[in-house]
């Protein structure tokens, strides 16, 4: 599904990845640990085609294709999906003429037309069930106004519409209560196949409770240092990071 | 010969097509004189700080466009907002062309100011609203001189109008170069209600230069709504002075949408002669290339408990130009105002330039006045949010600049309408994306 191998970037001169490696495959979830300011969300980014990262070195590759040229919604349209930490505010697009019109557009790169009426509305109102999104909400401006939680909610939403092939999660389960953390990992689950692949990035364990990965990868200082399974992330929650930091310096 | 000279000198024929001996001819050769000695507004006056017409002033206009030409509806349809059924008053180069119109004179008067200015029935009015709110400037004043042509709109007391009425000016092109001074009236008695859609329309890309001049008057609890469609050809440039008086309880909305164009000078103008009142000023403006957009609006507010709303949303792309100047007067005696002005403006690229000036000059001490205005670029970070989920660049900044335009759109009544400024919008934008939100 996914290869980066010896990936190098930089924002502003100022070196953030360096060297990284990782491979998932279909099927898989993999959640990517590490402290603060260690690139996990540059990360994201890069693999989702930001353009302010300059990419130095490295290559990434989805499904065999080499994507560092291509634009973000290309990606988006090979199957590329990241849940923004941050999810942008849009006044005066609602978010269902948004998730429409980004159906829509990814149907027409792919040369389809436009998904009929019908079948969006049915689609829209399943996988709202799915995520027990209020129907109101839907005719909300995008983000505006949402609570934290109903912004994550809403990225969820927004990924079970797409069905992409890699779907990055980036501190999904920040800002989320427990109840809003069990719907939306319920709702990753349910989404989750042997065609797809997920990658969670967190800081804190929580929520690998509810999706258990398959690998854990300990991300410092622009390089993934340790990789193990589930029982990697209890380790880090109960040991925090310095252990890792001393083993990588010893 | 410079233009004014031409002008000027051009008169005496002009009179040889109007009765000299009426009061009307009267107060166009009061115009007239004050057209002379004022010439056309220059760079000094600080009106016209940022907006200078001397590049269309160097053009041959013709001042009297003699041909006849006649034009199919085939032909002009896809100006006409279609869909609906409305009264209709069009001119082609100045001239009323009864094939592409629908007037009435059943209970309510839409038709043409030439019968309105020349024929006994209306002569009351006439003589109570001719020229009465329109001020005595320069451009106002050469339009008043030749004021001969135009509509006239005249709805009695309890009228709604179930029918828009639109007025069309065609400039077919036929000169290389064409000059037209329309002038419109609209009286709206107590308790009517009227909805009106304006557009100055070339057909070729001959220049065309428009001075158009409109009085509305809103007596008592009168409602009006006027939509004015700015997407001219880039040869085309418009000065639009529209003068509204307003009585007590009446609503006036003026919503200008200016999308086309070389140079395109609005002058809107409203002023509330009596109490709850409530005027509404909305604009969007998306322009690019050389074009420049100028909105010059005046809300004068005399009497006690009444409220303006402007919002004015400005989109500049390339090296085009726009002036947003909103004046806001508040009498001593106006207390309890509530004014309200919004402009806010994105900049596309580093050439393009918004001059916005809010001015408030207020004499009451118990009023709400608020003004903003803001200039800004498309948030980089909601683009990229966009495109993750799949949106091309070029969409997703359409869609930006759609959601940012859309507080104006909301306020729009016809359906109809709205729809089509949509997809002007959309055309603008160079999208084919679905903006119904």
């Amino acid at each position: 599904m996914l290869k980066i191998e010896n990936l190098q970037a930089s924002v502003d001169d100022k070196s953030i990845l360096k060297g990284l490696n990782l491979t998932v495959k279909s099927g898989e979830v993999h959640a990517i640990m590490g402290p603060n300011g260690a690139g996990k969300s540059t990360l994201a980014n890069i693999i989702a085609g930001k353009e302010e990262y300059d990419v130095t070195k490295g290559i990434i590759e989805l499904n065999g294709e080499d994507i560092s040229e291509l634009s973000p919604e290309e990606r988006a349209h090979n199957g590329v999906f990241l849940s923004f930490q941050y999810p942008v505010e849009i006044p005066g697009v609602s978010v269902t003429n948004f998730i429409k019109t980004s159906i829509n557009e990814t149907r027409k790169a792919k040369g389809l037309e436009d998904m009929p009426a019908k079948d969006m509305l049915k689609m829209i109102r399943e996988k709202s069930e799915l995520l027990e999104i209020d129907r109101k909400f839907l005719s909300r401006s995008l983000n505006e106004g949402f609570s934290g939680g109903e912004k994550k909610r809403n990225e969820i939403f927004q990924m079970a519409m797409l069905e992409p092939k890699l779907a990055i999660l980036d501190e999904t389960d920040s800002g989320l209560d427990i109840d809003a953390l069990r719907i939306v990992a319920n709702g990753v689950n349910k989404l989750k196949s042997k065609d797809n692949a997920v990658i969670v990035i967190t800081h804190y364990q929580r929520l690998l409770d509810y999706i258990v990965p398959d690998f854990v990868h300990v991300l410092h200082d622009g390089k993934i240092v340790k990789t193990g399974d589930a029982s990697l992330a209890l380790e880090l929650e109960a040991k925090g990071y310095d252990w890792i930091k001393e083993e990588i310096s010893a | 010969m410079d233009l004014k000279e031409k002008i000027v000198s051009s008169y005496v024929a002009f009179e040889d097509g109007v009765n000299i001996n009426s009061d009307i001819h009267e107060i166009r050769t009061e115009a007239f004189q004050n057209f002379e000695k004022l010439g056309f507004p220059s760079k000094k006056l600080e009106a016209w700080k940022y907006t200078s017409l001397n590049s269309i002033l160097k053009e041959d206009y013709s001042i009297f466009p003699n041909k006849e030409k006649i034009i199919s509806l085939a032909e002009v349809k896809k100006y006409f907002i279609h869909d609906i059924d409305t009264y209709k008053i069009v001119f082609i180069d100045g001239k009323y062309s009864s094939f592409l119109s629908e007037t009435t004179h059943d209970n309510i008067d839409v038709c043409l100011m030439s019968s309105a200015l020349t024929k006994k029935k209306y002569k009351p009015i006439i003589e109570n609203y001719f020229n009465k709110v329109a001020k005595q400037d320069n451009l106002t004043s050469l339009n008043t001189a030749f004021s001969k042509e135009g509509a006239y709109v005249h709805i009695p007391k309890n009228t709604e109008v179930e029918k828009p009425i639109q007025i069309i000016n065609f400039t077919t092109g036929e000169e290389s170069a064409t000059m037209l001074q329309p002038r419109n009236l609209i009286v709206v008695d107590q308790n009517a209600h009227v909805q009106i859609i304006e557009r100055h329309q070339s057909l070729t890309n001959n220049a065309v230069l428009t001075n158009v001049v409109t009085e509305i008057f809103a007596d008592r609890h009168s409602t009006v709504d006027f939509y004015k469609i700015q997407n001219d050809y880039i040869e085309a440039s418009l000065v639009d002075n529209t003068f509204v008086e307003q009585q007590s309880n009446s609503v006036v909305s003026v919503h200008t949408f200016s999308f086309g164009g070389n140079i395109t000078r609005n002058n809107l103008n409203f002023f509330q002669k009596g109490e709850h009142i409530d005027s509404i000023l909305k604009g969007i403006t998306i322009i690019e290339g050389k074009q420049h957009v100028d909105h010059h609006t005046l809300v004068h507010h005399i009497e006690p408990n009444c409220e303006s709303h402007q919002d004015y949303k400005g989109i500049y792309d390339e090296r085009s130009t726009g002036v947003f100047n909103g004046k806001v007067i508040v009498e001593k005696e106006a207390q309890k105002t509530n004014a309200y002005q919004k402009n806010n403006n994105i900049l596309m690229n580093n050439k393009s330039t918004i001059n916005a000036k809010p001015q408030l000059e207020i004499f009451a001490d118990d009023v709400k006045c608020s003004h903003g205005c803001t200039i800004g670029q498309l948030d980089e970070q909601a683009l990229f949010y966009m495109q993750q989920r799949g949106i091309p660049k070029k969409e997703a900044k359409a869609l930006l600049m759609y959601a940012f335009a859309n507080t104006v759109l909301e306020s729009v009544k016809i359906p109809e309408v709205k729809e089509r400024i949509t997809k002007l919008i959309a055309k603008k934008l160079n999208v084919n994306i679905g903006f119904n939100i």
